[in-house]
């Protein structure tokens, strides 16, 4: 099946540039797009999470999904997923711990360490910019974004995920 | 018909129950049903929320943004919001489609049909399999997609990959998944290298032999229970789409066809930028969606369904073998001018996955798809129109532009606000047939649910951020006080709340 080039760091922003703060994550990736390292990063920008993500996330090392989030406490909140079929359930949309679920299930081995960035946002409506508070929180993010990348481990991100969780 | 459960006379001495949102489908929707005391169903509509502002958002801009600019308009079928626009403003620089460049045109399709096929991947198997596998009130922790992996894995990787080739199809051509570049104002904007080809031919026999092995799937699956599937949701309609001269079936350009329950013809090879003569849109007060409708029939005969089953109705033949030896198996197995079977959509569907598949392999295989003679121009007009058959029916763009080559007034007739009515009459047969006088639970209450998916609506703002699609069932007493309310999590557990 078709395959391109696989790179060890997969980045997945999902949102949509046109609805308000659903723009965090595509404009996420825009910001950090001229400074990453290309041989061994690739960016997806995508709508919503989809089944075909699953094939996605084949042969990675670890894969960092990003989204914007009303239910976010802080400005940004940084987690490892775990597989599990949530969210699987009710909605047309999948969570990156469904993709995994998916990804476990169709090729029958565990999937690649998953993380999510959840940047928070509150407004969403068509054809408005994104808010003042989201701009803030998509700088931040930013901030962390890059320092992660720096990170060529993923028990480097397992620490940042605990800091987080502290 | 079921019209009488449109509007009940004393809705205030009615219990209510509320589906909100109605789940597997691509976007918002609630369902809401007024019961008597005897539990009979006097009302049931299906409440679509979403569609506002979409002109307002085109309004305004230049024209040329617009290809780019409307994909964000719907997260679900970006690209055929791309195409209808670009065939819109080839309008505007005075190209008409027949002389848009051949290759142009064959990237285009190509373009086309690989969205067309990934979405009717991505609804046949995530979103409508798990019900048409497991059975409409099968345990709910496993009416999904993971379900359906978990017991079909086959099957289940099949749609994954159909969907993933559809969207590499979307990439190899626009360049990028989602937000691309690929129609222009009388052209395309890149042609396709012999790499990108040959790089996309790799797969594609097994692409159509997975998309033929899923129209067998349904036609299993409806020989297993064939009254049941004739019958469910089934409502007699007219259908509209768009067709070839030829009459084959069409998807990127073509004539209007309409036809009745019986199949005759009501208006044919209609030229769409008239759209305005044959199509009107009546309001109602209880929902944002308008309701197209036939204008030569009126507002309560008129109304209408497009998408697969209308397209699959209309066309004398499809030209491509595979295809077409499907659809005259399909035919044959109703026995009928036209087939009225709601879930025969998911049939009608997968025969053209296979269509899209197949005509994919005809377009790669075409020297003329790899010239790069990919643009034209000609004199500036003030009006464009762009019509094509998305995934879901048919689909209309129509703007005004001034002196300044911004957009004054712009129109869109989406293909879910098309099949607006005939969802509510599919919503109101099955409560009717089904729910009358029952206690109500979550399976029964699916079977509203599978009637609606039926038709994939697109009712998607491609607003998704997480923890938003929770499903609440309220029971509300004859003075509008909540007496019972079920909250199913995205877990998929049930609990009173």
């Amino acid at each position: 099946m078709l395959q391109p080039n696989i790179k060890p760091t997969l980045i997945i922003a999902v949102g949509n540039l046109s609805r308000g703060d659903d723009a965090l994550a595509p404009l996420l990736l825009e910001l950090i797009e001229p400074v990453i390292d290309e041989s061994t990063t690739e960016l997806i920008t995508d709508f919503q999470l989809q089944l075909e993500h699953a094939l996605d996330i084949t042969g990675r090392d670890r894969v960092l999904f990003i989204d914007a989030a009303v239910e976010c406490t802080t400005p940004f909140s940084f987690s490892e997923q775990q597989a599990s079929t949530e969210y699987a359930h009710t909605s047309h949309i999948m969570s990156p711990a469904a993709i995994m679920q998916v990804y476990q299930k169709i090729t029958k081995r565990l999937a690649p360490p998953c993380f999510l960035l959840s940047i928070k946002g509150e407004s969403f409506e068509l054809g408005e910019s994104i808010s003042a508070s989201a701009e803030q929180h998509l700088q931040a993010a930013k901030v962390f974004t890059l320092a992660a990348l720096k990170l060529s481990s993923v028990e480097e991100w397992r620490k940042l995920h605990r800091n987080f969780v502290l | 018909m079921y019209e009488h459960l449109e509007t009940a006379e004393n809705p205030d001495k009615l219990k209510r129950v509320v589906i909100d949102p109605v789940s597997r489908v691509e976007g918002h929707g609630k369902v809401t049903l007024l019961l008597d005391e005897n539990d009979q169903v006097k009302q049931a509509r299906l409440h679509i929320v979403e569609f506002r502002g979409f002109e307002r958002f085109i309004q305004g801009r230049p024209y040329w943004e617009l290809p780019v600019l409307v994909q964000r308009l719907c997260g679900i079928c970006p690209v055929s919001h791309h195409l209808a626009a670009g065939k819109a403003i080839d309008q505007l620089v005075g190209v008409d489609p027949e002389n848009l460049p051949i290759a142009a045109t064959h990237l285009r399709k190509l373009l086309h049909f690989g969205q067309v096929l990934q979405s009717h991947a991505l609804h046949f198997f995530h979103l409508a399999s798990p019900d048409l596998l497991f059975g409409f009130d099968s345990d709910i922790a496993k009416r999904n997609i993971i379900g359906v992996i978990g017991a079909h894995p086959d099957i289940a990787l099949q749609g994954v990959k159909l969907r993933k080739y559809g969207q590499e199809v979307i990439r190899v051509v626009s360049g990028k998944r989602v937000h691309g570049t690929a129609a222009i104002p009388g052209g395309m904007n890149k042609p396709l290298s012999k790499s990108d080809r040959d790089y996309l031919l790799t797969d594609i026999d097994q692409i159509i032999a997975w998309t033929a092995s899923a129209v067998a799937l349904v036609k299993t699956l409806h020989c297993s229970n064939r009254s049941f599937y004739d019958e469910f949701a089934s409502i007699p309609s007219h259908y509209m789409g768009l067709i070839q001269t030829d009459g084959a079936l069409e998807l990127y350009h073509g004539g209007l066809r309409a036809k009745d329950t019986e199949g005759a013809v009501i208006f044919d090879h209609v030229d769409y930028c008239k759209y305005n003569d044959y199509i009107h849109e009546q309001v109602k007060s209880w929902t944002y969606m308008k309701f197209p409708y036939l204008l030569s029939l009126g507002k309560e005969n008129g109304w209408y369904r497009v998408g697969p089953l209308a397209r699959v109705n209309n066309c004398d033949f499809i030209d491509t073998p595979l295809a077409e030896a499907a659809r005259i198996d399909f035919k044959q197995h109703f026995e009928s001018p036209q087939v009225h079977s709601t879930l025969a959509f998911h049939w009608a569907r997968m025969i053209e996955a296979l269509h899209c598949a197949e005509s994919i392999k005809q377009l790669l295989n075409d020297p003329v798809t790899l010239s790069t003679d990919l643009v034209t121009q000609g004199e500036k007009r003030f009006e464009g129109v762009g019509v094509i058959e998305a995934p879901r029916g048919t689909l209309f763009h129509h703007y005004q532009i001034d002196e300044n080559d911004i957009v004054t007034r712009a129109n869109l007739i989406v293909s879910t606000t098309s099949n607006n009515t005939a969802m509510n009459e599919s919503v109101r047969q099955v409560a009717a047939t089904y729910l009358n006088g029952r206690e109500l639970n979550e399976a029964l209450l699916n079977n509203l649910e599978v009637a609606i998916r039926a038709y994939d609506p697109c009712l998607s703002c491609a607003t998704h951020a997480m923890g938003k699609m929770p499903l609440a069932v309220e029971l509300v007493d004859n003075e509008g006080k909540i007496v019972d309310r079920l909250v199913k999590s995205s877990s998929s557990h049930i609990a009173a709340a």
